[in-house]
């Protein structure tokens, strides 16, 4: 226990950790993970009702072509993707369509409001979404500027109570900020979708202590909604405590999207074994593995 | 419907011969069970395509899922 405490001390105290060390926040969490059952064989979740098993949602966009992505939505697991409402293309109506190739019967849709800046946009596009498809399981997001692509939180909070009034489930990308997703949660979202870095930058996860204090806050599943690169930093999404993990351009941009669709499949499972398992403490130096005693 | 009438259908002007939203959709190779429609700012409900009567000069939205993040 010397160790433990004067390590984490001396961490925070140089400066030169981002974080204090995880056991600070794995440990000392007053509420540990609440898992009913046997976690190596269920370890579901559920968003408004929903029960999943798979805790990565991924995108449809950016791909070369519709096979290729149902190819990587196959290989990834997940059974919900994001998509998007655009107007039909009246000039050419026999051109292939998404539905064609992943089959919302099995999959999932989950509608977003992408490239809409105004509440009024964002409810209006969902209102069309839900006529589209018939379901009240929606992706809200409010754009504040196309350079990074920022949620306009204002807007986006007026939004998510006018769709909660008329009976959606939405589940809202929002900044990383504690307060805001807590607002957010009041105001009748069904999950919180906090940003780890801009969308479509592949930065990873910027701010791990806003993350941990959403997770830590929050009622309702939180999903870190863009800014994952590659696959450890969808473990270390899940490693914070997160529910899930939504991205589109991390696989879709890869190489290889179907190969790199498995990896995040593997990162968010190791990530969420990893949180439930809890994590060692660090130390400061090394502590040898094999027993001292008995040497010849 | 004999004479054809004067909308807007998804930002351009068009002239139809349909009666109903349901018989545009269809006119342009859509299908009703595939797409949304919003009718002059409102949400045309699905189950009501068949009914909705199509006037000279209503302004149409038809939007469907295409690939998103």
């Amino acid at each position: 226990m010397y160790w433990r405490s004067s390590i984490s001390w001396a961490a925070a105290d140089t400066g030169l950790l981002p974080l204090p060390p995880i056991v600070d926040t794995a440990w000392d969490m007053t509420e540990m993970p609440n898992i009913q059952t046997d976690p190596a064989t269920d370890d579901s979740w559920e968003v408004a009702g929903r029960r999943f098993t798979s805790r990565l949602i991924v995108g449809t966009g950016k791909y070369k072509d519709f096979a290729q992505n149902a190819a990587a939505v196959e290989a990834s697991g997940a059974e919900i993707v994001t998509v998007a409402v655009r107007r039909v293309n009246v000039s050419d109506p026999n051109q292939p369509v998404l539905m064609d190739y992943i089959d919302p019967k099995k999959i999932t849709y989950l509608p977003n409001t992408a490239g809409c800046y105004t509440a009024e946009d964002a409810i209006r596009t969902l209102r069309l979404a839900r006529e589209a498809g018939g379901w009240d399981l929606v992706k809200l997001e409010v754009l504040g500027e196309a350079r990074t692509l920022y949620p306009d939180m204002r807007e986006t909070l007026k939004a998510t109570e006018v769709l909660v009034g008329e009976g959606f489930k939405p589940m809202v990308y929002c900044l990383d900020d504690p307060i805001a997703a807590k607002q957010l949660e009041e105001a009748g979202a069904v999950a919180i979708m906090p940003l780890g870095a801009p969308i479509g930058s592949g930065l990873g996860i910027q701010n791990k202590v806003t993350i941990r204090l959403i997770v830590e806050g929050a009622g309702v599943p939180v999903l870190v909604d863009a800014g994952v690169g590659t696959a450890s930093e969808a473990a270390e999404a899940m490693e914070l405590g997160c529910d899930g993990v939504l991205m589109n351009t991390a696989i879709a941009e890869a190489k290889d999207p179907i190969r790199m669709a498995r990896a995040m499949k593997h990162g968010v499972i190791a990530g969420r074994e990893a949180y439930l398992a809890g994590r060692m403490p660090t130390r400061k130096y090394a502590d040898p593995s094999s027993p001292l005693a008995g040497l010849i | 419907m004999d004479e054809s009438i004067s909308i807007t259908v998804n930002g351009e002007a068009r002239q139809s011969g349909s009666a109903t939203v349901a018989g545009l959709v269809r006119e342009l190779g859509l299908k009703p069970e595939k797409v949304a429609v919003e009718l002059n700012g409102e949400i045309a409900p699905r189950s009501t395509l068949e009914n909705v009567g199509l006037r000279d000069g209503d302004v149409l939205e038809i939007v469907h899922f295409v690939g998103g993040g």
